[in-house]
């Protein structure tokens, strides 16, 4: 279910003052966060964001198109690299 | 049999049914159409009148988007989403599932025919 309209859209309060600084001096700096929840608002756009993904923060840079996820649906925070290399011979030399 | 939208709607059906074979038109908007076009929704597409007809038509090609228009829209959103990288453009690219289902046993829509992987075992044999 979405949230409220009422409520408006969620931004961590201390990111959107950050973000308000960086827009306000015309400065471009990474800002670290790691508010993953925060929803990409369009004065976030051309920002470059250091979002925490559990280990390390991934650098996200907000284009246009982002306007609307949330800052974690772009720093992964799983690691899956596929299946043991072993199994997938087994699989291929099966049929013969 | 009456062509709307590049598609041949059968004759021999429902209204209501023969306009689903549109891509993008289901049962309920075949019914708000028919609703629309003041034709009877029993009514099989060999019965309406030539004024009927267009009416469907026009109703359709006017308020909807459907087939090939609406393909690409769709292929649009999810190309969208591939482009930003976000998370379900991601899984989008793996071909799994995009809305947080399981994927332990299942998800066989998405991952297609399953890939029998040979059992433990018998690895450290083959090495």
């Amino acid at each position: 279910m979405p949230r409220s309209l009422r409520k408006g859209p969620y931004v961590y309060y201390k990111l959107q003052r950050k973000v308000n600084e960086l827009n306000a001096s015309d400065e471009k700096k990474v800002v670290k966060t790691w508010s993953r929840d925060s929803i990409i608002t369009p004065d976030f756009v051309g920002h470059t964001f250091a979002v925490h993904n559990g280990r390390q923060f991934i650098p996200v840079y907000v284009s246009e198109n982002m306007v609307g996820h949330k800052l974690g649906e772009f720093a992964p925070t799983r690691t899956f690299s596929g299946h043991s290399k072993t199994k997938v011979d087994k699989r291929t030399r099966r049929p013969s | 049999m009456p062509r709307i939208e590049g598609v041949d709607v059968p004759n021999d059906k429902r209204g209501e049914i023969a306009l689903t074979e549109i891509y993008g038109v289901g049962q309920s908007r075949a019914q708000e159409i028919l609703d629309k076009a003041g034709v009877d929704k029993d009514d099989r597409p060999h019965q309406w009148s030539e004024e009927q007809t267009r009416q469907v038509r026009r109703i359709i090609e006017e308020d909807y988007t459907v087939e090939g228009q609406l393909r690409t829209e769709e292929q649009m959103n999810v190309k969208r989403l591939m482009d930003i990288g976000c998370y379900r453009g991601l899984r989008h690219r793996k071909g799994l599932p995009v809305n947080g289902q399981r994927t332990r046993t299942n998800a066989r829509t998405r991952k297609g025919k399953r890939k029998t992987v040979a059992g433990k075992k018998r690895a450290p044999q083959k090495k």
